[in-house]
Order: structure tokens, then sequence, then C-alpha cells
């Protein structure tokens, strides 16, 4: 194994993203224990709609610990709040050609946007297709405003896909699967359950098996995408949802789909169908 | 930088002591980390937080890269007069980004 | 049984084993003893002067979830007047390669010595905070925090 080699595989461990570098945690047995004081902490659900694959849905936050839970609770403490607040400004933020800002059609955000982050990723007429929230948000652009996209996982379009996301805070994920969608659901449910990379795992494996339970020290949630774009601790920095299932493709070694590819939105759509009923939380607090 | 997050009341009764909440975003570079071509990232952090009232500095922070990113800074100021908070966070660069906020005591 | 042997064996035959006990030493000699030049930070804060327990507390959570971002928080029980007060509460971090994380300064104008934020844990480890009065004494309190290592990084 080569140097490059092993640092790849160092970082795929997460090692390298560690703040500090230079002085790895020390694997210790007592390592082996790590959520004895949060035994008293039971996660609470709600109960799954008709048709669902669960009887209870859970969303992220009810697995993490008490002070994930709190720093998400507060939105002074919350730093997913810091893109909110940016993209308050730029909303009214005159782009592109046509001199228009969100704000030229869409004037109250608060009002114009409520309920609109519940129920993407969203049938579009035109494209006949599925289209996510940020494709909306850069359609709108190009379209609209006659401005240039913004490019996937930029800080532009995160901290406006988070923004307008926000402004749904508390509804429940309503998504649409029937119709012309159906076929996208159909396509997201088979790539969910089928093993990929060399590890040979599906969605299913972990997040609809073992969900709750431990990998290593950490305990799997139910792979729900009410909480994002949503603030990991471990990245320090708002990711947004097809970044997080690349993260989890290359953890199980494969080939990550790529970003807005039809397999990526198909599991997206899918992905966000089995949360229908979780509270919109974005921006989420995540591990 | 961007603009800073603050929570302050906008009214205390005189001589309370209120809860003051602060979040600016920046990445905290701590220096002892590599970036992807394998070379050290040069540390860049808040190294400094002031609070002053009515021009009277009451709260300070040093800051070292031990802090995390987007820093997150909480703490108290008592009250017995109206009058205006500066808040500055200065970074490596000598970079001051400052905020302000009005507070006024309400009659008992 | 039988396997692990043969195994151990072809590994001692090439040295492997050898190799492998020496490890755990290499980080002790390759990285400064974070947790001395910590206590020398102590000392030099304090003059010398033996800090006392109680009266400080130090709010962190015993496991971690991640190291980036661990909430602490500090308090002091002061009066917090002109004639006694905290100046200055510092935080120490006993295994990152600096040793202070940060220092708040109060003054009585602070009303209460109380202050939080979120730091980052190189792995699990003893944090200190020590405070420092208005009559020139010192207090201390210490919380170890566990840094897990996570599931899946994604």
């Amino acid at each position: 194994m080569s140097a490059g080699r092993i640092k790849q595989v160092l970082s795929a461990l997460g090692f390298a993203a560690m703040a500090f570098a230079m002085v790895p945690a020390a694997a210790s047995a007592d390592d082996a224990k790590p959520a004895a004081t949060e035994a008293a902490y039971v996660p609470k659900g709600i109960p799954a709609p008709a048709g669902s694959v669960f009887k209870t849905l859970f969303s992220g936050y009810q697995f993490r610990s008490a002070d994930t839970r709190a720093m998400q609770d507060d939105d002074f403490s919350n730093p997913g709040m810091l893109s909110v607040e940016a993209a308050t400004s730029e909303w009214s933020h005159v782009d592109g050609e046509a001199g228009k800002s969100c704000a030229s059609c869409h004037a109250d955000p608060a009002k114009t946007m409520h309920g609109v982050g519940t129920h993407y990723p969203r049938w579009n007429k035109v494209l006949e297709r599925p289209v996510t929230l940020e494709q909306q948000i850069n359609l709108c652009r190009t379209n609209n405003m006659k401005a240039k996209p913004w490019a996937f996982n930029s800080e532009n379009l995160t901290n406006m896909t988070t923004f307008v996301r926000y402004q749904s805070r508390g509804l429940p994920v309503a998504v649409k699967v029937d119709g012309p969608m159906s076929v996208w659901f159909d396509k997201g449910k088979s790539l969910y359950y089928q093993r990929i990379g060399q590890l040979d795992m599906a969605c299913s494996n972990c997040h609809e098996k073992y969900y709750g339970k431990h990998i290593r020290a950490d305990l799997l949630s139910q792979g729900q995408t009410n909480d994002f774009p949503t603030y990991r601790l471990k990245s320090q920095h708002l990711v947004p949802v097809e970044k997080r299932f690349q993260g989890c493709m290359a953890k199980v070694r494969a080939k990550p789909y790529k970003i807005f590819s039809d397999n990526m939105i198909a599991l997206e759509v899918y992905t966000a169908w089995r949360g229908n009923g979780l509270p919109v939380e974005t921006p989420g607090v995540r591990n | 930088m961007s603009v800073p997050r603050l929570r302050v009341p906008k009214t205390a009764k005189k001589g309370e002591v209120i809860t003051i909440k602060s979040l600016i975003e920046h990445p905290m570079e701590s220096g002892f980390r590599k970036g992807p071509d394998g070379k050290m990232v040069p540390r860049m952090i808040i190294n400094k937080f002031t609070a002053s009232f009515n021009g009277k500095q009451f709260f300070g922070a040093n800051i070292q890269p031990s802090v995390s990113a987007n820093p997150y800074i909480e703490f108290d100021a008592k009250i017995d007069a109206d009058g205006t908070f500066d808040f500055a966070w200065t970074d490596d660069k000598g970079v001051v980004t400052k905020a302000q906020a009005k507070i006024t005591v309400a009659a008992a | 049984m039988l396997t692990d042997l043969s195994r151990r064996s072809a590994l001692k035959a090439t040295g492997l084993v050898a190799g492998a006990s020496i490890l755990p030493a290499l980080p002790a000699l390759a990285a400064p003893d974070t947790v001395a030049v910590a206590m020398d930070a102590i000392k030099k804060l304090t003059g010398g002067k033996e800090p006392v327990k109680g009266k400080i507390k130090l709010n962190l959570p015993q496991i971690a979830e991640n190291g980036n971002t661990v909430p602490l928080g500090v308090t002091v029980d002061s009066p917090m007047t002109v004639d006694s007060h905290v100046e200055e509460i510092t935080v120490f971090v006993t295994k990152n390669p600096l040793p202070i994380a940060i220092a708040f300064l109060f003054t009585p104008e602070s009303g209460k010595a109380e202050a939080s934020t979120h730091i980052r844990l190189a792995g699990t480890q003893d944090v200190i905070a020590v405070a420092k009065m208005s009559d020139g004494t010192f207090c201390i309190d210490t919380k170890n925090c566990k840094v897990t290592i996570g599931g899946c990084g994604g």
C-alpha cells in the first residue's frame, strides 16, 4: 500500500478530517462503552403514515447526544443559522441580466417560501423529471433572473437551500411520489435495497435493519433527510443531502453516484418519502 | 467575514444581569491541519473578542485554535443604565469585525 | 487457537510482532508531552500559587459526540463586586497541541462570572479551568471528556 493510498484510507475513515491530525485520539479499552451516560434518553418517534416501511419514524435528531440536540435547538448556538442569516441578505441581492433578486418574485420569504421545503424533490412539468430544491433554486436563477447557476455544494447554493427549507421548519415532510414520480420512486427504492461497493452494503442494511444500534461509537439513524442541509460537527459546515449520500457510498467503498444524476435524484426522492411526516428541522446539527 | 449573530435583550431592569449570545462565521483554521495537497494549512483564527458597554470593556476573550469553527461565545452583563453595546472580533490578520446593540432600562 | 498460534509465529518470523510491541511507545517519543506543557502553563498563570477546588464549576460533556465541537461552560461563585470579582477564567486542554483553549476576561460589570463556548478536543483528555480572583487567589476545576471515534464519518 502506497503512502498516498494509506492516506486515502485513513481519510475515508474520517481521521484526516480531525481538527488536530497531529494528535489522533488514543484508542483505549474505555472507548468500547461510549453511550453509557446517554442510556437514559429514549428516542422519541412519531407514528409512521400508512404504507411506510417503518412503524415509527425517528428523526436523526433522536439519535444524537443531549449536547448536540441542545446545539440544534438553540438558534444562537446552532452554527447552521449563520447560513440562514447569510442567505437572508442574498434573498434581495439583485443578480443576473434580468436585474432581479429572489425577492422580486417572492417578496416575503416567510410567507412565499412557507411549506416549499417540505415537498422537494418535486415533479417539474417542463423538464418532465423531478428536481431537487438545489436545482429549483438554480432554475430560478437561470430562467427568471438570467443569472449564472450556483455550483453544487457552494456556500451560496447551500446557504440558499438551507434558507428556503428553514422557512418550513416544523412542517411535516410531504414529498409526492404518485403519478409520473412513481417511476422515480420505484427506481429509488430498488437503489435503496441494492448492495453496492466493496463492503457490499445497501442503505437498508444500516438505516432500516440496524437503526438505533451502534456502529462503533456512533448510533445509526433511520437515514432520514428532514434536517438537510445539516450542520455536521465533523466537517464544521452545512452539508447538502446528496453530498451526504456520496459520503455513505464512499464509506461502503462504492463509487458514489454523480450529483444530480438520475440515480442520485431517484434515491433522494425515495429517501425523502421514507421520512414523510417528520418535521423539517433545517438547519439540523448532526455528528 | 459575515454579519455576526447576536442575542441581546432590548430591555432590562436596572441592576439586572442579562445573558448575551454571539456567533460569528469563521473557519478557525488551527494551523495544525493538512490540506488536500498534503501541506499544512496556515493558521487563521479569530484570536480576540471584546464586549464593551458605553465605551467600557466589561468582557473579553483571548481565543486560541482550540476554539471550534464559527466561534460561539455566551456571557453576561450587568445593566445599570441605557446604553450601547460594542462587540469586536479580531482575526490573525488584524481585521476587526464589529457589531452594535442597544438596550434600555425599563421602569421596574 | 491453532491458527492463531501459527499466525503469531508467522508474524514473529517476519518481525511484525516485535515491531508492534514498540509501536505504542512511539507517540510518546515523537509528540511533546502536552500534559506537562499544560501543567507548566497553569503554573505560569498562578505564579506557583496552589489553586483551590470548589467555587468554580466547569461544565463539559463526559462523552463528546465529536471532538470538533464540544460545548463548554464555566461558572464561578463570586459576588462580582469591585472588591471581590473574577478577573479571568482560563481553560486548559491537556492533549491538544496548544495548552490553552480560551481565556475569558471579566470585570464587575460582567455581573456574573459565567461564560460558554464550543471547543475542539483532539482526543479523550482532561480539561482544566482556572479562575483568577481579584484578591490574587486562584480556583480550579478539572473534567475529563471522552472523545468517541465516530462510526461512519461519511
